[in-house]
């Protein structure tokens, strides 16, 4: 580096380093580390509305686990995030490697097809849900307009009033508002495969679907990992989508429940009703955190250990 | 790479594999944008139209679906307390991201690893689940209910990924330039501001983009700080708006659609840094 031992010694440079890294290092402290540390504090104390109360060890997390009125609503809301998480996982990530192995050809309109696939991803989750809520309007929305002008009526439903449909419908809305996401990952990892490895397997005889599962799947590995990871934590954060469309209660009848709704009622529930419990949300958090970080961690390793360097 | 000079030695197939392609291309651009185009439509109509003839060509000199939102309700508001929030979210992010990346990029120091370690693990945690003692803090500090609470946050929240993208670009850059200016008898301050900053800017425009767009739509860290109506920020704003016109169609469309224009015209004017800004964390 530039600077001398004998010049980086100065107290004139060191206060001027001191100067530049303090502040940021200070508010990283302030509003991230120590809100954190306390976050799996919290979890450990009983809570009169924003008043800490005793200390109760674990039994916060007893409750949220194992309790007769947290326990049944947790394990719903849970089951609901890996159905979300199984869903988006085919048709987010697996549709958009499809539309990135088309995009990749750069087939005609390629820009315009770019363009439109990446529209939705920078709209506000809160838009994408209120439009997909009036498009689901029983009677008034266009897809059952749609379905009705079609013949098809049979097929018209209440769909998020309908509690087997209502997070199909959910899951559908994020994936139309989001598979832009990985379409384009995809797309720049496969535009960084070397072209003389595809011409190679292109004069080994392979066809079209051997080239994509032999050869395109398997390098562009490292994209998947990111994809399949960031997936995983946003589907165990879901709360937007279904705030917006089912409302906190995930209604109907819980059929919408996740674990984000669940925290969010536990911790903040109705703050004018005073029923909020901070010790029960801490705990959750602090399990759904542990959760993420100890199975996001497994899932990265697992899936590096299919990446191939080129 | 071309097309043709790819895929050239393939044989022909009876149906065309490009035009496969292409039909289902085509079909998912039209998923992608005809909500998009029903929604500014619909913006343009009375509510009955709405509900007599969904797919129709409204009369685009039916403005007052659009006037009557930016008179009558609280939007204008919102959109400025959004451009506030985002706007200085920004500000502080890229100069306590870039103080702390040119501290690390360019002076030599034992602390510099952990110092890394100490902003990775920032990148890594979501603030999200800690948003209890977030509030409580903030609560201590003064700043609950204020744009301010929203300011630090996203500030917190963006500042990692700003701090490696600057320590990133910084480095590349070759010490001939420094060693030059500090020849010249230029001071440590005067050597970052003028020689070293200006051409840190479009890794400065990458770590803008990468955080406005989730600042800008954030919906969740408003709903749990922020009451009072004069403070909300627009995709909050818009859940009151929603709320309070349930059976006007017309207005929830051009609500919407004033919401979603600003940042989907920016997009289609700057698509190229916009992809690149909000996939720089997936893409090597």
């Amino acid at each position: 580096m530039p600077v001398s031992p004998k010049q980086a010694r100065t107290l004139k440079h060191r206060s001027w380093v001191a100067f530049l890294i303090v502040p940021p290092v200070v508010f990283m402290s302030l509003f991230v580390v120590y809100p954190i540390l306390s976050a799996f504090a919290y979890a450990f104390y009983e809570w009169q509305g924003l008043a800490r109360g005793e200390f109760v060890g674990l039994e916060n997390f007893r409750e949220v686990l194992f309790g007769p009125t947290m326990a049944p609503v947790v394990w719903n809301a849970f089951l609901h995030n890996v159905y979300a998480l199984v869903a988006l996982m085919i048709i987010q990530n697996g549709g958009g490697f499809l539309l990135a192995w088309l995009l990749y050809k750069e087939p005609f309109g390629f820009r315009f097809h770019r363009l439109a696939v990446f529209v939705p991803v920078v709209l506000s989750t809160i838009i994408v849900g209120f439009l997909w809520k009036l498009f689901l309007n029983p009677n008034f929305g266009i897809v059952n307009q749609a379905l009705y002008a079609l013949g098809l009526d049979s097929w018209a439903k209440p769909w998020l009033g309908d509690s087997s449909t209502a997070l199909g419908a959910l899951i559908l809305a994020n994936a139309w508002h989001f598979i832009g996401f990985p379409t384009l990952v995809y797309l720049a990892g496969m535009q960084r495969i070397p072209s003389e490895i595809i011409e190679a397997a292109r004069l080994d005889g392979t066809n079209e679907w051997q080239l994509l599962t032999n050869v395109i799947w398997p390098l562009v590995a490292p994209s998947t990992t990111i994809l399949f990871t960031l997936l995983f934590i946003g589907a165990f954060n879901w709360f937007e989508i279904p705030y917006v469309m089912a409302g906190l209660d995930g209604s109907p009848f819980g059929s919408t429940d996740v674990l984000g709704l669940v925290f969010y009622r536990t911790a903040f529930g109705n703050q004018s009703a005073s029923i909020q419990n901070f010790g029960q949300g801490s705990a959750l958090a602090t399990v759904i955190f542990l959760f993420i970080v100890v199975f996001a961690s497994m899932l990265t390793l697992w899936l590096r250990r299919r990446e191939i360097q080129f | 790479m071309t097309t043709k000079a790819m895929y050239s030695p393939a044989p022909p197939r009876p149906i065309s594999f490009a035009f496969l392609a292409q039909i289902i291309l085509i079909m998912n651009s039209f998923i992608m944008l005809y909500p998009v185009v029903v929604m500014v439509f619909s913006a343009f109509k009375s509510t009955g139209e709405i509900f007599e003839h969904p797919f129709a060509l409204p009369d685009f000199t039916q403005v007052q679906n659009f006037t009557r939102v930016l008179g009558e309700t609280s939007m204008p508001t919102y959109f400025v307390n959004s451009i506030i929030v985002t706007g200085t979210s920004i500000v502080l992010i890229l100069v306590l991201g870039t103080m702390a990346g040119y501290a690390v990029a360019r002076y030599e120091s034992r602390t510099n690893t952990f110092i890394l370690l100490f902003f990775l693990a920032g990148l890594m945690l979501p603030l999200k689940l800690a948003v209890i003692p977030l509030f409580i803090l903030l609560r201590d500090l003064n700043l609950l209910d204020s744009r301010w609470s929203l300011i630090v946050t996203y500030t917190a929240i963006g500042l990692p990924s700003a701090v490696f993208i600057m320590a990133g670009f910084l480095r590349s850059l070759p010490s001939e330039l420094e060693d030059a200016a500090r020849i010249d008898g230029a001071s440590e301050p005067r050597i970052m501001w003028s020689v070293m900053l200006p051409l840190a800017r479009p890794p400065m425009a990458i770590a803008a983009i990468q955080n406005a767009v989730p600042i800008w739509n954030d919906f969740f860290f408003p709903l749990v700080f922020i009451q009072t109506d004069d403070y909300k920020t627009l995709p909050q704003g818009l859940t009151t708006f929603m709320g309070e016109y349930t059976t006007d169609w017309g207005m929830l469309f051009a609500g919407l659609t004033i919401a979603a224009a600003p940042i989907t015209l920016l997009y289609i004017a700057l698509s190229r840094q916009f992809i690149q800004g909000m996939t720089a964390g997936a893409v090597k």
